[in-house]
């Protein structure tokens, strides 16, 4: 009985009882593409944290595509960030979305790399010919293989490099077989080639116009947002230039 | 989807399981019958272990080491590239070797099996006949140990025919040279075409259900065989 009154006092004067924060926690729930994981728990969130300590902000980080389910399905996210338009446009039409705040964040490129160990014949972004024995996402069901196969066409290159291309079943596989040093030359983007900086070398960027469409990750909050003003600071947060320096150390660019 | 039904998965498969059993038939055999004739307990006991680890190890543990040790910037893979500049990653070889590793405990446990449970006494005579022991083993102790080798081996091949997890990471995934079956499995999968997965699926549950009753049937045949 006695506990039981404590509780309910403790419960009913909780706007009066003073702990080391001032108001009471809000959480936002982030939704973001898998490559913003390391950006945002290393870097982001407890730079945002610093300036807002009142604001709790929990990640999840998937492929786009399964967020959008999940948010479909109930999840309730405040902040959606995708590594396409695809899936942002996708739950703009089906009501999901403040269309106002969606706004493009960031761009990520696509870049080819080459094992950081020994030498290359390999110099330029069309040199992925000459590659004996070349990587790239499968573009079946790897966005990024899809731009890369995209870039390879509009090059001319898509037949020589067709029949020789190891097909990964995520961008990662990529990276890891030529780190790895399996594979002579990959494709993938500027942000995974920055995970294993020692391990890869960053020979090219895809030449403009490669690409019908940039990557670009962008930004929506949903509608039924529980914490619309939070959710709102976070995403001026992100936009700031501290944010965009910190972004760009991770392989991420600037919209133009 | 293109317009015809990629079938080299299925040419790999057979090519990679055909060689692959060869290898590790007479390795296997070897190697029980090396295990066997040790004399310490000791030493046979860590040996076994050894043999049979890559077995009850997850695929991808194997592939691991399989890449730490084959890899191009690794020792013997390294070994091979500078000194007959042949490169096992990415290349069909190392679709062979992956299904060796993990098959060769297999068919070394079902060979050992096999030769442990034929009548000594049978040796024996042949050695108060003078016989030497390769002899002995060649014409004595495998003809007998025969159908249990020949069991183990079936369903090595069939064990080397469905490996996935360590091909991937060292001989990586390109149609017509290194794809085989179950990669292309997962590759459709994962592109959401469960059309091309299926007929993937059925044929290696054809071929692999063709090998397990192919085996029944020849361990009935060899039961029918002992008791006349």
């Amino acid at each position: 009985m006695c506990i039981l009154a404590m509780v309910t006092i403790g419960c009913g004067g909780g706007s009066k009882k003073e702990d080391t924060s001032t108001k009471p926690q809000k959480t936002v729930q982030l939704a973001a593409a898998a490559s913003l994981e390391k950006v945002f728990e290393q870097q982001l969130i407890p730079m945002f944290n610093k300036k807002h300590p009142e604001i709790k902000i929990q990640g999840i980080y998937d492929a786009s595509g399964k967020l959008q389910s999940q948010i479909e399905n109930g999840l309730n996210a405040d902040l959606f960030i995708s590594a396409a338009n695809k899936q942002m446009q996708a739950l703009d039409k089906k009501g999901y979305m403040d269309s106002a705040s969606i706004k493009p964040l960031l761009e990520n490129k696509l870049v080819l790399i080459v094992p950081a160990k020994g030498e290359s014949n390999i110099k330029e972004f069309e040199d992925f010919a000459k590659a004996k024995y070349p990587a790239i996402g499968d573009p079946a069901s790897v966005p990024a293989g899809q731009y890369a196969r995209e870039a390879l066409t509009s090059l001319g290159i898509w037949n020589h490099v067709q029949p020789k291309a190891s097909l990964g079943t995520n961008v990662t596989q990529v990276l890891n077989w030529v780190g790895e040093g399996s594979a002579d030359a990959g494709l993938v983007y500027a942000t995974d080639a920055a995970l294993i900086k020692d391990k890869v070398h960053v020979v090219a960027e895809a030449p403009t116009g490669t690409l019908k469409k940039p990557v670009i990750y962008p930004l929506g909050i949903l509608k039924r947002a529980q914490q619309q003003a939070a959710a709102k600071e976070l995403a001026a947060f992100l936009s700031t230039e501290e944010a965009m320096q910190t972004f760009e150390k991770y392989g991420f660019a600037r919209v133009k | 989807m293109s317009d015809y039904f990629d079938l080299s998965p299925l040419w790999i498969s057979i090519e990679t399981a055909a060689a692959t059993i060869v290898i590790v038939f007479f390795l296997g055999v070897l190697a029980a019958w090396w295990v066997e004739r040790l004399s310490s307990e000791i030493v046979k006991i860590l040996v076994d272990g050894i043999f049979t680890l890559p077995m009850v190890l997850p695929p991808t543990v194997a592939g691991f080491f399989l890449l730490v040790v084959f890899g191009n910037n690794r020792i013997v893979g390294r070994f091979f590239i500078d000194n007959f500049g042949i490169q096992i990653a990415f290349n069909w070889i190392a679709t062979v070797l992956a299904a060796g590793v993990i098959s060769f405990p297999l068919m070394y446990r079902s060979a050992r099996g096999a030769l442990v449970q034929v009548d000594k006494g049978i040796m024996e005579a042949g050695r108060s006949l003078g016989m030497t022991e390769w002899r002995i083993f060649w014409r004595l102790h495998l003809p007998n140990a025969l159908p249990g080798i020949i069991a183990g081996g079936l369903l090595a091949f069939a064990r080397g025919l469905g490996e996935f997890g360590a091909t991937a990471m060292l001989a990586g995934n390109i149609a017509g040279k290194t794809r085989t079956l179950p990669l292309a499995v997962y590759s459709a999968v994962a592109a959401g075409d469960f059309d091309s997965a299926g007929v993937y699926v059925l044929i290696i549950v054809t071929i692999c259900l063709a090998v397990v009753i192919g085996l029944n049937y020849y361990q009935h045949y060899m039961k029918k065989r002992m008791e006349e």
